[in-house]
């Protein structure tokens, strides 16, 4: 049952030293403000899944957050490659990060299959594809019908799930729409689920009946952020602040640089700064 | 600027799009298959389905995206799906009919690399990885690679195999059980490929204009194969000139600025 509560305690309550966990969203709807909250409250040993890591997740593994990454693609959308990222690859810096990699087939079927319920996820993939070799999690099958020999992975199942959402209801039930990418399967998969929210409005009564929506009683928690996506972008809210992921290469690029960045704008910031920084972005 | 009035790169762009039909359904890769495909559609293909991977298929943007989830793909598309059933339906399922790709390393038999440099697990550049690439590569019917030539990109032997291409050649693709075609066109900044029929090594049969077979060989890894008979990429059109430049000046301006693209708000559902 979704229960309304800040950001801080949202989190506080719900992601612990040592989870699995997902903070979900391909491109659009990137939970930052919830990432954010975790970075500050100094959450360790983490196993960070995500199908796109992408700046955010760069700002938690130079952070020192992540011990283990479970990812598909680990890049600065049409930028170019994450600089924390690789340094913790490379050079181990601020700790090693174990990697398993992924494609994006693999993943979008492991998550389905968490949200299922099934231990594991059978599909058409990897087929000559070196990643087999490098990752002791794929495996194959056959069916039993055909003999077809498959790709099997183990489901995705995250202690905590975190989300964006353009809006909840009085009850906590969750509209999603544009690229609504993985979140639902994220959400449902996990054993606790976080969504932050723009706004909350009275009901979602009259609107379309095929909507994404998600029932107040299969989310654990739900904060009000607006912007909460912000450098990504909330369809219907404000546009992606393209210039943010370009200048993030050159923050990312020097540590005392990254560092100094995240105290001004991490932790010394709030959930509440998150609205202003869409404000400038202009109405869309 | 060349001074025949066109860039290397926008051959290749403009030779890329060529390559594509209107009643092709292409699963669109980030950066310069991108840019290939919209050209496709605002000049001979204005019937093509463009897929993203994020979800949008038949999307008709005015900008280039970004990334690969940007609003503008989910607005103009025919629907938008869930990343799941991209993947499961609409690839796996067989629908796409080409899978257009880009390269960090390529070998001469179509197999790519966008995982690492190096040793996997000690590498010397780790890149992004393979994303959609893997599954694209064995379940598009075909596959079109482009990239811009040059001895770093265009490998003696990849250090990864991100996605199969031919494999080792011949017919490797299917005995390890993959039945659609693999790469079938490599276009680069100075040349049209083809796969041999029998060994499937990227032959070039087709040159940009003024580019010489020296050119090709100084800018590729490996010893490069010619057709018997190579012909000479047509230049591009002033449409398709203009096509391509008022795209990327458009894509330009929006990426530059803070306001990008979105629904309105106040919208029926949002």
């Amino acid at each position: 049952m979704a229960t309304f509560m800040p950001l801080k305690q949202a989190v506080a309550d719900n992601l612990r030293d040592g989870d699995t966990a997902a903070f979900e969203g391909f491109t659009h709807l990137i939970p930052t403000a919830a990432a954010h909250e975790a970075i500050r409250q100094g959450i360790k040993d983490l196993t960070l899944v995500r199908m796109t890591p992408d700046v955010v997740y760069d700002q938690m593994i130079g952070m020192g957050l992540a011990k283990k990454l479970v990812f598909s693609y680990a890049g600065n959308p049409g930028v170019g490659l994450l600089r924390r990222m690789r340094d913790a690859v490379e050079n181990a810096y601020p700790r090693p990060i174990e990697l398993e990699e992924h494609s994006h087939a693999a993943m979008a079927n492991a998550y389905e299959a968490g949200a299922a319920g099934l231990p594991c996820a059978v599909f058409r993939g990897y087929l000559g594809a070196e990643l087999a070799r490098v990752n002791a999690n794929i495996k194959q099958v056959t069916c039993p019908f055909s003999g077809e020999v498959l790709a099997a992975v183990p489901a995705v199942r995250p202690d905590a799930t975190f989300i964006h959402a353009q809006k909840a209801d009085r009850k906590g039930n969750v509209l999603i729409e544009g690229i609504i990418g993985i979140q639902k399967e994220a959400v449902l998969a996990a054993k606790r689920a976080v969504v932050t929210v723009e706004e909350v409005v009275e009901d979602f009564s009259d609107l379309h009946p095929n909507l994404t929506i998600l029932p107040h009683w299969a989310i654990t928690a739900v904060s009000v952020v607006p912007g909460g996506a912000h450098p990504s972008y909330t369809h219907g809210y404000y546009p992606r602040d393209n210039a943010t992921y370009l200048e993030w290469d050159k923050i990312a690029a020097d540590r005392e640089l990254f560092r100094a960045w995240m105290d001004e704008n991490v932790i010394k910031a709030t959930p509440e700064d998150f609205a202003a920084r869409v404000a400038t972005l202009g109405a869309v | 600027m060349s001074d025949r009035g066109f860039t290397p790169n926008e051959m290749m762009t403009i030779a890329a799009s060529r390559a594509l039909k209107g009643d092709d359904v292409c699963f669109v890769g980030i950066g310069a298959p991108s840019a290939a495909c919209n050209v496709a559609r605002l000049t001979h293909a204005p019937d093509i389905t463009l897929i993203y991977e994020s979800g949008t298929i038949g999307t008709a943007p005015d900008v280039l995206p970004l990334s690969i989830g940007d609003g503008e793909l989910c607005e103009t598309a025919v629907t938008t799906v869930s990343v799941p059933e991209m993947f499961r339906y609409w690839l796996q399922g067989g629908r796409i009919t080409i899978g257009f790709l880009g390269a960090a390393q390529l070998d001469r038999f179509g197999n790519i690399n966008t995982t690492v440099i190096g040793d996997y697990d000690n590498p010397k550049t780790r890149l992004p990885g393979g994303g959609g690439a893997p599954e694209i590569a064995s379940s598009a019917q075909k596959i079109y690679v482009t990239m811009a030539q040059s001895k770093r990109g265009m490998v003696d032997k990849i250090d990864f195999y991100t996605s199969f291409g031919h494999g080792e050649g011949g017919d490797h693709r299917k005995r390890i059980g993959i039945d659609t075609e693999g790469p079938a066109l490599l276009i680069t900044d100075l040349a049209i490929w083809e796969p041999d029929p029998e060994t499937k090594e990227f032959t070039v049969v087709s040159l940009h204009p003024g580019v010489s077979r020296e050119q090709v060989q100084e800018t590729c890894g490996w010893t490069v194969k010619f057709a018997d008979g190579v012909d000479e990429t047509p230049a591009p059109t002033a449409l398709e000139l203009k096509t391509l430049r008022d795209l990327k000046a458009r894509t330009e301006a929006a990426h530059k600025g803070a306001a990008g693209s979105g629904a309105k708000k106040g919208s029926k559902d949002g």
